[in-house]
């Protein structure tokens, strides 16, 4: 039987028209390996009734050959888009009980093309991370392992189909098929916020996810993870029923196994709405029609600002081999400069905490959620106070006052009113280089491949801020962008390539997404490990 | 600027999160390092620059001006953790 989970949608699209298995057979198969993926932690939450009934209607309309594009493919949903009589808590023991009483936009709309969702998805609490280990539900693990010395005792085998391996100076490919590799098992992040998506994805729990991206946190775990991630352009999704982070830089989009797929979800999920003032009215293309693959005459700019000191030698060779297929592919490359790029990210944590402090002023024990017990004597500001201190974490407490202090009085015009003004030149970078005609520009998506769990000290935020350099500038100009796998590192770690597109032209930026994804001929799976403790250590097959 | 430990604690309760008193110190440093890091803005040139106030600049929205949700009480009140009589229910605020 067809390893099920592991379809494409563009795949399982046409075989559930075709009849070859059941819409109702592709969600079991997807929560079966959910159910067994225990260990990644990637699920808060299995949704099995929902997505059996779901998967019903999905089969009668396939029968009744109304079967929109999602119709029966099975999703999974991060846990910041508000589901309806569905646990959405953004990771965080502040919404512990919380169950909407209404659905998300994206996910109505999700559900409408006949998307059947098998549960909700691991993240960093309220999206605010790196490496999805502030999340109430505990750490996700990363289905990808390194290469190195495992556990002797149960030796850990990966099996790699002929990904092109990126070395220092070096490029190579391995001469055969498939090789077996001895994994270390020090467990791995597989990035974050969405991290909780990208490892359901990257680990075949399910045919595609959705994420938000507020300063990388779609396209930094697509890229750990081996999967393709995009940012739309702001305002092209709706926000409305997505728990808010920071509103004028947070935005849904799609995680999924390959860029046609992205095409797919992305016009599912697109379009105007009402409930959102920032949703533009404008119309939603077809961006799978757009998937030629002819990319000739195309511009690429190469902003030398994003070559960063101390940056690994296998992050440089990966993105001169993506400028090298690109050229190949008939593109022109033209190097660029952004010259305000390394301010982008001090500008982040300014506004982005500026504006959480002010969204998450709502969880005060009132009106959802958690409510801190009073001693006799207590009283309402004791509630709030208490009651924030025990149901958010520490890196949400830390954001909050951050941006409590950058908008206080005496600090507002040092801190946040600069910052604002910094983000205006940041845009006005991108808006020059794309005047000059450059249709999309190439970067690497992270300054590294994914880190072990606590490799990065929780009491030095910057450094794991720093993971967002290359990402967080775009969402400051609100730019629609998307990594793309390109390779593995000699660990056999994958390693992402961000393009970033022009405001509105998804389609256009998917596209050329294509014609990387086909030079680049990413193929690898991470070993199925997890499935160890169910009795099935061999199955390391991708 | 670095935090002190009474910046701290004016901090955490404006924020509204009750911090122990033997956090503050360690807290001020924590904020102290992220603003350190921002301090790279100070470099930036932004004489007569305006501040980004929308992202994707765009016209309001018109819809017609009619009712179109609202007498969902309960349902507003399912989430809470005290709710009486249709209301939310708040310790007593006035003596």
């Amino acid at each position: 039987m067809t390893d099920l989970p592991g379809l494409t949608i563009a795949a399982a699209r046409t075989a559930l028209r075709k009849g070859d298995f059941t819409a109702t057979e592709l969600a079991d198969a997807c929560l079966a390996a959910a159910e067994a993926a225990a260990p990644l932690n990637a699920c808060s939450v299995l949704t099995a009734d929902i997505a059996r009934s779901q998967a019903a209607a999905a089969a009668g309309r396939i029968a009744a050959g109304d079967a929109p594009d999602l119709c029966g493919i099975p999703l999974g949903i991060k846990d910041l888009f508000c589901t309806k009589g569905v646990p959405s808590q953004a990771a965080s023991n502040i919404l512990a009980g919380f169950k909407p009483e209404y659905e998300s936009t994206v996910t109505a709309r999700l559900f409408e093309a006949g998307a059947v969702m098998i549960g909700k998805l691991n993240m960093d609490e309220f999206a605010m991370g790196s490496s999805s280990t502030t999340s109430a539900y505990g750490p996700v693990i990363s289905p990808w392992r390194r290469a190195g010395p495992g556990d002797e005792a149960t030796p850990d085998l990966q099996q790699m189909s002929s990904p092109p391996v990126i070395r220092a100076g070096v490029t190579d490919t391995f001469r055969q098929k498939s090789q077996w590799w001895p994994r270390s098992d020090v467990p791995l992040t597989p990035g974050g916020s969405s991290g909780g998506s990208a490892a359901a994805v990257a680990a075949d729990l399910c045919l595609a996810a959705i994420g938000t991206d507020t300063g990388g946190s779609i396209r930094q775990p697509a890229a750990f993870t081996g999967i393709t991630g995009l940012k739309p352009t702001y305002g092209r999704v709706s926000r409305l029923g997505i728990i808010a982070f920071a509103s004028s830089l947070d935005q849904a989009g799609p995680m999924t196994k390959d860029v046609r797929d992205c095409a797919i979800m992305l016009k599912a999920m697109s379009g105007h709405d009402h409930g959102d003032a920032t949703c533009a009215n404008i119309p939603v293309p077809d961006f799978e029609a757009a998937l030629t693959g002819d990319i000739r005459g195309t511009k690429i700019g190469i902003p030398g600002e994003y070559r960063l000191d101390g940056m690994p030698a296998e992050i440089e060779v990966l993105w001169q081999r993506g400028i090298d297929m690109l050229r190949d592919a008939g593109a022109r490359i033209v190097d660029i400069s952004l010259p305000h790029s390394r301010y982008a990210l001090p500008a982040y944590y300014v506004i982005a905490p500026a504006e959480a402090s002010s969204n998450l002023a709502r969880y005060d024990g009132v009106r959802y959620g958690h409510r801190a017990a009073l001693q006799p004597g207590e009283g309402i500001h004791d509630m709030y106070a208490r009651t924030r201190a025990e149901g958010f974490g520490k890196e949400v407490q830390r954001r909050v006052m951050l941006g409590t202090y950058v908008l206080s009085a005496g600090f507002y015009d040092a801190y946040y009113n600069r910052a604002r003004k910094v983000r205006t030149l940041i845009r006005q970078d991108f808006e020059r280089a794309y005047a000059g005609g450059i249709d999309a520009i190439l970067t690497p998506t992270t300054p590294s491949a994914a880190f072990g769990l606590g490799e990065i000290d929780d009491r030095d935020p910057v450094r794991m801020y720093l993971n967002d350099i290359l990402t967080v500038p775009v969402n400051m100009a609100g730019l629609p962008a998307m990594s793309v796998p390109a390779g593995l590192n000699e660990q056999g770690l994958p390693l992402g390539l961000q393009l970033i597109g022009r405001p509105w032209e998804e389609a256009a930026l998917l596209n050329i997404g294509y014609a990387l994804e086909r030079a680049a001929g990413f193929s690898a799976k991470p070993g199925k490990w997890w499935q160890k403790s169910a009795g099935d250590a061999k199955s390391g097959a991708g | 600027m670095p935090i002190d430990k009474e910046t701290a604690r004016r901090v955490a309760h404006l924020a509204r999160i009750e911090v122990a008193d033997a956090d503050l110190a360690a807290l001020a440093a924590e904020l102290s390092g992220i603003l350190g890091f921002m301090e790279q803005l100070a470099e930036a040139d932004i004489d007569g620059v305006e501040p980004m106030t929308s992202v994707t600049p765009q016209g309001p929205h018109h819809r017609p001006d009619v009712v179109t949700d609202g007498d969902m009480a309960d349902r507003i009140l399912s989430g809470a953790p005290d709710a009486r009589e249709g209301f939310f229910a708040v310790p007593k605020v006035v003596e």
